[in-house]
């Protein structure tokens, strides 16, 4: 069927309109960070960077920068291993229950995520476990997990398996074969896999509200707490975009790196 | 045992712990299995799954009224007696569930159109990078979006700039309206992609034949591509209906509306575990027929 050209113009109007929908918030977000002034009055009345400067003297949003970090880091490490191994017990091994066993993976994806925070928070509460960067680690790493397995899996399936045979016949050992055939052939994958799920715990506030303590704050819960505070939206601005900016740039190179194949929305 | 490697080792090297012990293991693939799943499946039986079990008991515990503790193993319907007995619990469920069923709606006819131009009509060059473009905020920074449009709908913001010369006020903070207007925003990414991929699925030959065999563009529109798509449709639906069933922080900044999400975190930051637990078995509930309903429908193939 060849679309008549109206329709094509149609179609292309309304993605030039969805795409500016999409972009207009983050531009008009990015101008204010550069607004010299102190209420969010639009139009913008100059240029500054200063709010860049008071952003960066601000002590709490350094910890939290660090908190955010640290958390970050820790939760794609634990998903880098615990999804590489999922993903390569569910596809190279044929066992009873490995559908339900892909199926429970997923779904911390799938259920909304306070259902997440709260059932860890209650976890937490009920086994006495003090909160802290520790709790926002495991609620992070819940869905962290299932971005890497599916990154993972996806590059497996289209890994082919003889050059893994063809390395075992000439007496390599299974490590062997692991470190030299399949992990360079997982390389992109999960890097990809590890710049996704960063991106997503960088940011992420639903569950880390709940599994936070009163007394740890990630960038995500500063902004969050500073919103409620009109003297501190000028700096809010500046992480914001910051914020954006770096959670926006992992996923671009994720996307590169991998060729397109990290396109799945599982979230 | 005898493999290929023992006669590689050679004279005068002794194959170390690691290679003796994948030697070992190389016949014993269930051995294998199971230390691969060792991990993954242990943390998920406690992280994921044992929280959701703790999360079930904690609805049916009694808490103290004094202490404010929950009392483990003190069996009670208490927290189902309050959500229950007062109507307000049920208007927030329903208010949520419309909401879900209006973004899911909204997106799924937002997303068609570039969907279908992205998968039939862009170049190759364009579409790669129209899908980067959907994909980026789709993964990036929830909560900034959510602020941006904030700044966006309140008085003097963006919106009462573009549309005061035709007469229109901002909306303010307050209308449920905004909630619907950012929720569909955020997730309509979600709803993009998986359309975009089942499109671009559906082979040529198909709509030749259709057309060879009389079908004009319309016919051949709701009796080929439509029904084709659905499944994919069904599969972005479970993202764009999850994700607005479990927002809280949405309907809070943009709108003065409480949602299902609102009850669960209020009600735990308030110290009610029992209360939030019991709230929280309904969007469980819903989710978990809605993914039945889904896979029915074919849609996890469009994954």
């Amino acid at each position: 069927m060849v679309e008549s050209r109206a329709v094509r113009i149609a179609l292309r109007v309304v993605s030039v309109f969805v795409m500016t929908f999409l972009y207009l918030p983050l531009v008009i977000l990015a101008i204010y960070a550069f607004n010299p002034s102190r209420l969010l009055v639009w139009p913008p009345t100059g240029f500054t960077l200063g709010w860049f400067a008071e952003a960066a003297n601000n002590p709490a949003i350094s910890v939290a920068v660090v908190n955010s970090l640290i958390v970050g880091a820790l939760a794609t490490v634990l998903a880098l291993i615990l999804g590489t191994l999922a993903a390569i017990a569910v596809h190279r091994y044929s066992f009873f229950g490995r559908q339900t066993i892909s199926f429970f993976l997923v779904l911390p994806i799938a259920l909304p995520g306070v259902v997440t925070g709260i059932a860890l928070r209650t976890s937490f509460v009920t086994f006495g476990i003090d909160f802290g960067l520790f709790t926002i680690v495991v609620g992070h790493a819940t869905f962290c997990v299932v971005i890497v397995y599916n990154n993972v899996v996806a590059r497996l399936r289209r890994l082919p398996r003889s050059p893994e045979e063809a390395s075992a016949d000439l007496g390599a050992d299974m490590w062997t074969t692991f470190r030299r055939i399949t992990f360079p052939g997982l390389g992109t994958a999960l890097l990809s896999g590890g710049l996704l799920a960063f991106a997503l715990s960088f940011d992420e506030i639903i569950v880390t509200n709940f599994t936070a303590g009163a007394g740890t704050q990630t960038i995500p819960m500063w902004i969050l707490a500073a919103i409620q505070r009109p003297t501190e939206l000028p700096v809010v601005n500046v992480v914001a975009l910051v914020l954006v900016t770096f959670s926006i740039i992992p996923v671009y190179l994720a996307q590169r790196i991998s060729g397109g194949a990290a396109a799945g929305v599982s979230r | 045992m005898s493999t290929p490697t023992d006669a590689r080792a050679g004279p005068g090297t002794r194959p170390g712990i690691a290679r003796r012990l994948a030697i070992w293991l190389h016949p014993r693939q269930g051995l294998q299995l199971r230390l691969l799943l060792a991990g993954p499946l242990g943390w998920l039986a406690i992280a994921y799954l044992g929280a959701l079990a703790i999360l079930l008991l904690n609805a049916f515990w009694e808490k103290d009224a004094f202490t404010g503790r929950v009392e483990p193993f003190a069996w009670t319907l208490n927290a189902f007696r309050d959500l229950f007995g007062h109507e307000v619990y049920r208007t927030v469920a329903v208010r949520t569930l419309i909401m879900a069923v209006l973004v899911t709606l909204t997106d799924a006819l937002l997303a068609f159109p570039i969907a279908y131009y992205m998968a039939r009509i862009a170049t190759p060059r364009v579409r790669a990078m129209l899908v980067i473009a959907v994909l980026m905020p789709l993964w990036a920074a929830y909560l900034v979006k959510v602020y941006a449009w904030r700044t966006i709908l309140q008085g003097n913001g963006f919106m009462e700039w573009a549309l005061s010369p035709f007469g229109v006020e901002s909306p303010g903070l307050d209308e449920i309206a905004n909630s619907w207007l950012v929720l569909s925003y955020l997730w309509l990414p979600y709803m993009i992609l998986p359309i975009y991929a089942g499109l671009e699925r559906i082979p040529n030959s198909l709509l030749e034949a259709s057309a060879d065999l009389g079908a004009k563009a319309g016919a051949t529109f709701r009796r080929v591509i439509l029904p084709l798509v659905f499944p994919a449709f069904v599969a972005g639906s479970i993202f764009t209906f999850s994700l607005t069933l479990g927002d809280y922080i949405t309907p809070d900044l943009v709108s003065d509306a409480k949602f299902i999400g609102n009850v669960i975190y209020d009600n735990s930051s308030l110290g009610n575990l029992p209360l939030a637990a019991a709230y929280s078995l309904l969007p469980i509930g819903i989710m978990t027929v809605y993914l039945l309903i889904a896979r029915r429908l074919g849609a996890f193939d469009s994954l």
